[in-house]
């Protein structure tokens, strides 16, 4: 979807603040948003980027005026309400109101965390050989998908070239509706910020995508 | 720029509340009147009036209803021209002398000539039109940090000129207040497929008035 | 925003988050032992810290810098480091001609396995919507300025590889030992905003 997540290249936001130092969290609550969003999506409730849908679906306004965490615990009462698992009233009293529905998987106990906080490999067997080389000349599609995609809107319809083959992944576009991996190939795409930005853009910089092969044809 | 103000193909806005009502409060009434007068008084020209909204901080713009983004904008530029200081909007009273405004007071009489009728913005022209009816053209991939009038969506796509309006003051200039550089003004028709890709709809066209600068050959 | 602003908010989100874990934990879909884990996790397990320690290691072993370039999941992994590292992390090198610098304009992809969660600012709208299009403006609001003849490399995390920046090293270093060579490594160096001080 072509949503408010898809800054890349907008102007307006201001400068960069960033503090010589920060904590991991800021109040005990972001922490706690965390640690639940993770223990859910362990239990099978959500894939990554059915989690990363569910933030971009927020309302633009809530999306643009809510801290970070605050985004992520939006998501999950989203995402919860939509599966049923909870009610707006459970919410409103802040206390369970009716019996728990099945979880996909069981719950996430301490002595499974370790292993959950380990990054999944996203990498699946080919289907089929990769379209690209590294180095061939491609233009990024001008899709604009209604649904979850991460092909970033001002990369859409540029010309760059193969800079490396990752492998073959799973597909975002697909995984999002929860059918499956549906496994493409991943390339890093280069493009001159002057394709990207106009004649007047500098010439010094270069700009890399990560870009499924479906979002990616011959130029 | 490539501002929040730029929504052309932007999803998750929600559905198309109907509402006919021109001004929802006495105030939006006053917003109305009050930043015409000043700008039939030359505080700004309609491009700085615009530039001025698309500057608003990006959460400010959207959750601010049109009227309030009109006042926080007329704040913007009457502080920036030192018309109106920060102390008197506090103090919500005049402090001190007045900077005069460029074409000084407006009286009520013209109030009508100089509101109620749009602008005229067409200019003579110095060169004759690049391009004709019928043309193929591209649009520019050009992302300017200042104003412009080229929407993001419409940039770098395969259009056919479906209108040649005129020469009119070009907004990318004149909204440095110091030069109209008046361009050829096109009408631009794309296939919805072109700018949205496959799955658009074959039946849709959409038509941009694009100045020349924005236009090159297909 | 403003501080009285700020202030409402974490007020009403420590009761809302609140409430959504007692609901949560009444119809055991969540532990909270397991909850806690997970935060101590984030709060003192991870960090730049690991980073630093891979960092230091390529600049002192040749070997190990080839083997990083070339896989960096891999090449960590055989350090036994307490925490694992998952897979499709990818090591770019700067050079004094050539700048890396990561971003994530679509969410806030980070590699979390090195350096620990982000800071607020790698996920705010600023750097994410102006990295890619004026990266050397993102560099002046860290102080940094690159010689105009520099090459910039701007990575957009767009997929589920993560990427760390092998910053250049500072002349003037070769007596150090790992352990100090990864104490002035910083986490902006890693990220691209930031350059290791001679």
């Amino acid at each position: 979807m072509n949503g408010l997540h898809d800054m890349g290249g907008m102007d307006g936001f201001g400068t960069v603040v960033a503090p010589a130092r920060e904590p991991p969290f800021h109040d005990v609550w972001e922490g706690r948003v965390m640690a639940i969003s993770r223990a859910l999506a362990a239990t099978g409730l959500w894939n990554i980027d059915q989690g990363r849908y569910g933030i971009e679906r927020l309302t633009p306004e809530i999306y643009l005026t809510s801290s970070y965490h605050r985004k992520w615990h939006l998501r999950t009462e989203a995402l919860l309400l939509e599966a049923g698992l909870i009610s707006a009233a459970e919410l409103a009293a802040g206390h369970a109101q009716g019996p728990a529905k099945p979880l996909p998987r069981v719950m996430l106990r301490p002595d499974k965390v370790p292993a959950t906080l380990v990054r999944g490999t996203y990498e699946r067997p080919a289907p089929a050989p990769a379209r690209f080389k590294a180095g061939a000349t491609v233009r990024a599609r001008n899709i604009h998908p209604a649904s979850h995609t991460r092909l970033p809107r001002y990369a859409r319809g540029r010309t760059g070239v193969v800079d490396r083959i990752y492998g073959c992944h799973v597909f975002p576009d697909s995984y999002v509706s929860g059918k499956g991996d549906d496994p493409q190939w991943l390339y890093a795409v280069r493009f001159e910020a002057c394709e990207l930005w106009g004649a007047d853009a500098d010439p010094t910089v270069t700009v890399l995508i990560d870009a499924f092969e479906p979002y990616l044809m011959s130029a | 720029m490539n501002g929040i103000h730029d929504m052309g193909g932007m999803d998750a806005f929600g559905k198309v509340v109907p509402d006919q009502r021109a001004f929802h409060a006495e105030w939006e009434r006053r917003v109305f009147s009050l930043l015409n007068a000043v700008e039939a008084a030359g505080a700004w020209n309609i491009d700085q009036f615009r530039f001025g909204i698309e500057r608003l901080p990006p959460e400010v713009y959207l959750t601010s209803s049109y009227f309030k983004r009109w006042h926080l904008m007329a704040e913007l530029l009457l502080r920036e021209g030192g018309y109106v200081s920060a102390a008197e909007l506090a103090a919500g009273h005049a402090i001190g002398t007045p900077k005069p405004l460029p074409c000084g007071t407006m009286q009520a009489y013209q109030a009508v000539a100089e509101t109620f009728i749009s602008g005229a913005f067409g200019r003579p022209a110095r060169h004759p039109a690049v391009f004709k009816v019928g043309d193929t053209v591209r649009t520019r991939n050009i992302h300017s940090a200042s104003h412009t009038r080229l929407p993001r969506y419409a940039r770098g796509h395969t259009g056919r000129i479906d209108n040649v309006i005129g020469c009119h003051v070009f907004p990318d200039a004149n909204v440095t207040g110091a030069d109209e550089n008046p361009q050829w003004l096109y009408a631009v028709a794309f296939n919805a497929r072109d700018l949205w890709g496959d799955d658009a709809d074959s039946t849709v066209k959409v038509v941009i008035n694009a100045f020349e600068p924005y236009l090159g050959p297909a | 925003m403003h501080d009285h602003d700020h202030h409402s908010e974490l007020s009403e989100m420590q009761l809302r988050v609140k409430a959504l874990e007692t609901i949560l934990t009444e119809k055991g879909y969540v532990d909270p032992a397991a909850l806690d884990l997970i935060v101590e996790h984030y709060e003192t397990k991870v960090g730049p810290h690991i980073g630093a320690r891979v960092v230091a290691k390529a600049w002192a072993e040749p070997a190990f810098k080839r083997a990083l370039l070339a896989d960096a999941s891999k090449a960590i992994a055989g350090l036994g480091l307490d925490t694992k590292v998952g897979d499709h992390l990818i090591a770019v090198e700067n050079t004094p001609q050539l700048h890396n610098i990561i971003v994530c304009t679509l969410c806030s992809c980070y590699p979390w396995d090195v350096l620990g969660l982000p800071p607020t600012w790698y996920k705010s709208a600023p750097y994410r919507s102006r990295t890619v299009k004026d990266p050397r403006g993102v560099l002046a609001d860290f102080g940094v300025t690159l010689p105009a003849t520099t090459q910039i490399r701007v990575w957009d995390s767009t997929a589920e590889t993560r990427y760390l920046v092998l910053p250049v090293r500072p002349a003037g270093t070769e007596r150090l030992s790992q352990d100090e060579l990864a104490a002035r490594v910083t986490r902006d160096s890693m990220v691209g905003t930031g350059l290791v001080a001679a």
